[in-house]
C-alpha cells in the first residue's frame, strides 16, 4: 500500500485544478436507488455518503432512538463478520467509516484510499453493514447500556437539557420533537432494529453520494455494489406536517454558573421558496459570526456571552430556527430583553441595504471557499441528493443570493417568525 | 512519504519573520496565519491568561483601523477568520479568496504594530472572556478536571496554569496588562506566516515583504528555562462538581520531541497511543469497552510536539455498577501487558496504516496542513521535519513500543485526577404564557 500512496502524492504536487464550480452528475441504480456523483482526480480519496430516508422522525412514538442504534449497529456484526473481524478489516484498509442519523437521515460515510486493492476491501466492507447487518443481542445489550449511560450524563448537562426541551417545545406531539430518554432505550428491543432496517434501509429510499478520484464508470459500479442487495422497498412516507408551537416561556432550574438561553420556532424546510432571503436575512441576524448583530448587541456591546448565534436548520419538514446564547446567571434577563429587542427590530424593519450589502459580499466572495475540499463538497452533494434539490444549486448559490433585496427578507421573516409561536427555553435562570 | 512535499518554501524577512508557503491548486481560496511564539506558558502568576486575553483585543482596533473593523473587513472579503491560544502559541488566521491574500497581510501587518489596547474595549472584552471561562471550565466537569490535574501534575513549569487563566486573574486584569504582553512579544522576528493555497509562492513573499518587511525588529523579553523538579511519588486528586458520571483522568510525564532527527522515544510513544486508542480494533476499546466491557469510553493521548513539557494521557468513564479505581486498574494493566508481552506486527502495522492514510486524508484541507506546519514550528522544531516525523513513526519497532511502555509508566511520575459526580438539587420547571412581550 505505501508504495502506491507514494505516486498518488507525487502526482499531487504538479496538479494545477484550481475551480470554483462543481459538476454533479446523477443517475439511478436499477434498484432505484439515486446516485450524485462528482469526479475530482487530485487526490487519491473517494469519499461516499449513503443517506437513506430512516431518521429519528422514523422512530415510533414510544422508542425514540431507536433509528439512532440501528444506524450505530450496522458494524456491530454482519455477514459472517463479528464486530471485531469488521473493525479489523476497516483498519487494516486505512479507511474511516463515519455518519450517523439526524431528524431526517441515517447516513453512513466512507472515506477510502482511491488505489484499488483499499478501495474494495472498504466497499466491500460497507456493502456487508448495510446489507446484511444482524444486530447481535449482546452488543446491542452493551451499546443500550453506554447509550443510557451517555444519557443519563447529558441530562445533567445545562447546554443538553436546553436544547432537548427546546426542540420538545416547539414540536410538540411532533417526532421532530422527540429525544431518546432512559426508558425509551430500554423498551428498544433486537426485533425493532431488525425489523426498522429491512423496512428503512431499501433502495428507494437511498441517496448515493460520491465524490473523488474514480471514473463515472466506476462510480456506477461502486453505488450498484452497495446497493443492489437491499430490497426496493416503496417510496419515503411523508413526515407529519409540523404544527406551530404557541408562544411560552420555560424556565428550568439549574445550578450551572451560566444561564442556557433558546429562542426559536419551526420555520424552514429543504427546497424552500424563501430560502435564500432567510439564509442572506440570518447572516445580518446572527449568523454571519463576529460581524451579525446579536454578536454586535451582546458580546461586542455589552460582553454579555462569549458565544451568540442565529441559525436556520432545515430539514424535510420545517427545521428549527433557534437564537442561542451562555451568559452569566445573574445578567440572564438583561441578556435576554437584548436579544428580543435586537430579534424584534429587525423583523420589523428589516436589514439595512448597507447590512445586505455587506451580507451578499460575503456569501457571493467567499462562495469558493464553501467547495474549497472534497469533504465540503460530498456535503453539499448529500444534502443535493437526499432532498431531491436541483443539480445546479450550487451554480445558482451565488446568483441567488445576489437578487435577494431587503423587502423579501423582511416580508420572509415577518411570515416565517412570528411571535407568536416563538418559544424560550431558559437553563439555569435568575 | 512525503508530509511536507515538494511545493513548500521558506523565506526569512531582513527583519526575522519567516514566511512558509505552500502552493495548493486545488481551489482558489487560500488560508493566511500568523503564529507568534508566545502562549500561556509564557505568563506569570497573577495574570494568567493575559495571552488569550491579547489574543481577543487583537480584534479591537488600531491607529488605522476601529474596533470591529478587522472582522467586517475580513467578511467583505468574503473570508472567515478567527484566532486561538495554546500553552506555546498565538496564532491568527484567515480563510479568503486566493486574491485577497495582499489585503489580510496589510491587515495582519497592521495590528502587528499599531494596535490600541483601549480600556473602555477592555472592560467588556475581559467580560466576554470571562463567559468563555464560565463555558468551557466552570460549567463542565471534566474539564474542571482536567485543569485541576495539570494544575497538580505540575508544581513549576507554567503549564501548570490554565490558558484561559484563573478567575481571579481575569477580574483583576487591566488594560496595562494586556497591553504589556503586546508590547513585550508581539514583533515580527518572534512570528512567523503561514500561507497555503491557490498562490505563487514568489508573489507571496513579494507580498510579505510589503506587508510585513517594514516593521522593525525588536528586542524580546529573555526566556528563562523552565525547569520541573523531578516528581518523586504519585499524586492523587479529587474534584467533586454535579454529574452523573464518574471519571478517571491519568498522566504520565514522559519525555517531549525535541531532535526529530536523533529522538526515538517520543514516536514509540505516540505509537504505544495508537495502538491502546488510535483506531477503532486498537485495545482499549476491544479489551475494555467491547471486552470487559468495563468502560463506557476509554482513551489514550500523547503529543510530544510541545514547547514546555509532554504528557502521556489515559481517561475514561467507568461502565455503570464499575468504580474508577476498578478502571484504573484496568488501564494500567494494559500498559502493563505491551511492557510485558509487547505488541504483535499486525498492531503496529495497523497503526502506521492509520498515520499513512491520515496524512493523505490530511491534504484535503488547506487549514488542517497549515495547522500541522504551524504546530511543529511553535514547538521549536521545523516544517522540514513533518517528513522526518513520518518516517520516523513508520521505523519505530515493536521493541521500542515495549521499551517505553516498561520505562516511563512508574508511579513516581504520575498523577490521577477523580472527578466525583454530586447529585443534582432536583427542583421543577416554571411555565409562564409570555404575556406583555412584543415582537
Amino acid at each position: 500500500m505505501m508504495k502506491r500512496l507514494l505516486i498518488g502524492m507525487i502526482c499531487l504536487a504538479a496538479a494545477s485544478l484550481a475551480q470554483a464550480q462543481v459538476k454533479i452528475e446523477h443517475w439511478t441504480t436499477p434498484a432505484g436507488a439515486r446516485v450524485h456523483f462528482v469526479e475530482t482526480r487530485v487526490l487519491p480519496i473517494i469519499d461516499v455518503q449513503i443517506d437513506f430516508a430512516a431518521g429519528s422522525a422514523y422512530d415510533p412514538a414510544d422508542k425514540p432512538g431507536l433509528a439512532s442504534l440501528t444506524r450505530s449497529l450496522l458494524d456491530a456484526g454482519a455477514g459472517d463478520l463479528d464486530e471485531e473481524k469488521i473493525s479489523g478489516r476497516l483498519v487494516d484498509t486505512g479507511a474511516r467509516l463515519g455518519g450517523s442519523a439526524d431528524d431526517d437521515r441515517a447516513s453512513l460515510t466512507l472515506r477510502t484510499l482511491s488505489s484499488k486493492p483499499e478501495r474494495e476491501a472498504a466497499v466491500e466492507l460497507v456493502r456487508t453493514l448495510l446489507q446484511q447487518p444482524n444486530f447481535p443481542a449482546a452488543v446491542l445489550d452493551r451499546e443500550k447500556k453506554r447509550l443510557i449511560a451517555g444519557i443519563k450524563e447529558a441530562d445533567t448537562r445545562p447546554a443538553s437539557i436546553g436544547s432537548k426541551r427546546f426542540m420538545a417545545a416547539i414540536y410538540p406531539g411532533h417526532p421532530y420533537g422527540y429525544h431518546a430518554t432512559v426508558e425509551s432505550v430500554g423498551r428498544i428491543e433486537r426485533d425493532d432494529l431488525v425489523r426498522f432496517h429491512s423496512a428503512y434501509y431499501t433502495a428507494r429510499r437511498a441517496s448515493v453520494s460520491i465524490v473523488g478520484d474514480l471514473s463515472r464508470a466506476e462510480a456506477e459500479a461502486l453505488a450498484i455494489r452497495l446497493t443492489d442487495g437491499l430490497p426496493e422497498g416503496g417510496e419515503a412516507e411523508p413526515i407529519p406536517e409540523v404544527v406551530l408551537p404557541q408562544r411560552e416561556k420555560l424556565r428550568i432550574p439549574h445550578h450551572a454558573t451560566q444561564s442556557h438561553i433558546f429562542v426559536g420556532l419551526p420555520a424552514m424546510r429543504r427546497g424552500d421558496p424563501d430560502f435564500f432571503p432567510l439564509l442572506v436575512g440570518n447572516y445580518i441576524l446572527g449568523g454571519g459570526g463576529f460581524v451579525s448583530r446579536l454578536t454586535k448587541e451582546v458580546r461586542e456591546k455589552r460582553g454579555f456571552a462569549y458565544s451568540v448565534y442565529s441559525h436556520f436548520q432545515p430539514y424535510r419538514r420545517l427545521g428549527p430556527f433557534e437564537i442561542g446564547l451562555q451568559t452569566k446567571r445573574e445578567q440572564a434577563e438583561e441578556a435576554l430583553k437584548v436579544v428580543d429587542t435586537t430579534l424584534a427590530a429587525f423583523l420589523e424593519k428589516g436589514p439595512t441595504e448597507d447590512e445586505l450589502k455587506r451580507a451578499k459580499e460575503n456569501l457571493i466572495n467567499g462562495f469558493a471557499l464553501r467547495i474549497d475540499s472534497n469533504k465540503k463538497i460530498l456535503d453539499h452533494v448529500a444534502m443535493i441528493g437526499f432532498y431531491g434539490l436541483p443539480l445546479d444549486y450550487l451554480d445558482r448559490y451565488p446568483k441567488e443570493v445576489a437578487k435577494v433585496t431587503s423587502a423579501q427578507i423582511r416580508d420572509a421573516f415577518s411570515r416565517r417568525i412570528r411571535p407568536e409561536n416563538l418559544v424560550t427555553v431558559i437553563v439555569a435562570g435568575s | 512519504m512525503a508530509a511536507a512535499p515538494a511545493g513548500t518554501y521558506e523565506k526569512t524577512l531582513s527583519n526575522g519573520m519567516r514566511v512558509i508557503v505552500k502552493e495548493d491548486r486545488r481551489a482558489p481560496t487560500v488560508v493566511h496565519m500568523v503564529w507568534y511564539r508566545v502562549g500561556a506558558m509564557d505568563e506569570v502568576d497573577g495574570t494568567s491568561g493575559v495571552a488569550h486575553v491579547l489574543e481577543h483585543m487583537m480584534f479591537k482596533g488600531t491607529r488605522n483601523h476601529k474596533s470591529g473593523q478587522f472582522n467586517e473587513l475580513v467578511a467583505a472579503a468574503g473570508g472567515r477568520d478567527n484566532a486561538f491560544t495554546s500553552l506555546d502559541y498565538t496564532a491568527y488566521y484567515q480563510q479568503v479568496p486566493a486574491n485577497r491574500l495582499d489585503q489580510m497581510m496589510a491587515l495582519e501587518a497592521d495590528r502587528m504594530v499599531n494596535l490600541i489596547v483601549d480600556p473602555k474595549e477592555f472592560s467588556k472584552e475581559i467580560k466576554v472572556v470571562m463567559e468563555e471561562r464560565r463555558m468551557r471550565t466552570d460549567d463542565k466537569p471534566q474539564a474542571l478536571v482536567h485543569e485541576a490535574l495539570m494544575a497538580t501534575a505540575f508544581q513549576a513549569h507554567p503549564y501548570r496554569r490554565p490558558i484561559i487563566g484563573w478567575m481571579s486573574d481575569l477580574e483583576n486584569m487591566t488594560a496595562a496588562d494586556a497591553r504589556d504582553w503586546y508590547r513585550n512579544w508581539y514583533a515580527p522576528n518572534n512570528a512567523y506566516v503561514i500561507v497555503i493555497g491557490d498562490v505563487d509562492k514568489d508573489e507571496v513573499f513579494r507580498l510579505a515583504e510589503k506587508n510585513y518587511g517594514k516593521i522593525p525588529r525588536r528586542a524580546l523579553p529573555p526566556r528563562k528555562p523552565l525547569g520541573e523538579p523531578e516528581q518523586a511519588g504519585i499524586k492523587r486528586l479529587t474534584v467533586k462538581a454535579p454529574a452523573k458520571l464518574p471519571y478517571l483522568a491519568m498522566a504520565w510525564k514522559v519525555p517531549e520531541l525535541r531532535n526529530a532527527s536523533k529522538d526515538r522515544d517520543p514516536f514509540a510513544l505516540e505509537v504505544l497511543a495508537g495502538v491502546l486508542d488510535g483506531h477503532d480494533a486498537a485495545r482499549f476499546a476491544k479489551t475494555l469497552v467491547r471486552g470487559s466491557k468495563i468502560a463506557v469510553s476509554a482513551g489514550a493521548g500523547y503529543d510530544g510536539t510541545v514547547r514546555g513539557e509532554a504528557l502521556f494521557f489515559l481517561d475514561g468513564t467507568p461502565a455503570e455498577g464499575r468504580t474508577v479505581a476498578e478502571l484504573e486498574q484496568a488501564l494500567r494493566a494494559e500498559i502493563e501487558r505491551v511492557a510485558k508481552e509487547g505488541v504483535s506486527p499486525e498492531e503496529l502495522a495497523r497503526v502506521k496504516t492509520q498515520i499513512i492514510a491520515g496524512q493523505v486524508y490530511k491534504r484535503d484541507s488547506m487549514f488542517a496542513q497549515a495547522m500541522e506546519v504551524g504546530g511543529i514550528e511553535a514547538a521549536g522544531l521545523n516544517w522540514q521535519d513533518l517528513d522526518t516525523v513520518i518516517e520516523k513513526l513508520r521505523s519505530v519497532t515493536a521493541e521500542e513500543v515495549q521499551e517505553v511502555a516498561r520505562k516511563y509508566f512508574k508511579d513516581d511520575a504520575l498523577t490521577v485526577a477523580v472527578l466525583d459526580p454530586q447529585p443534582l438539587p432536583e427542583k421543577t420547571e416554571k411555565k409562564t404564557a409570555a404575556t406583555g412581550l412584543r415582537h
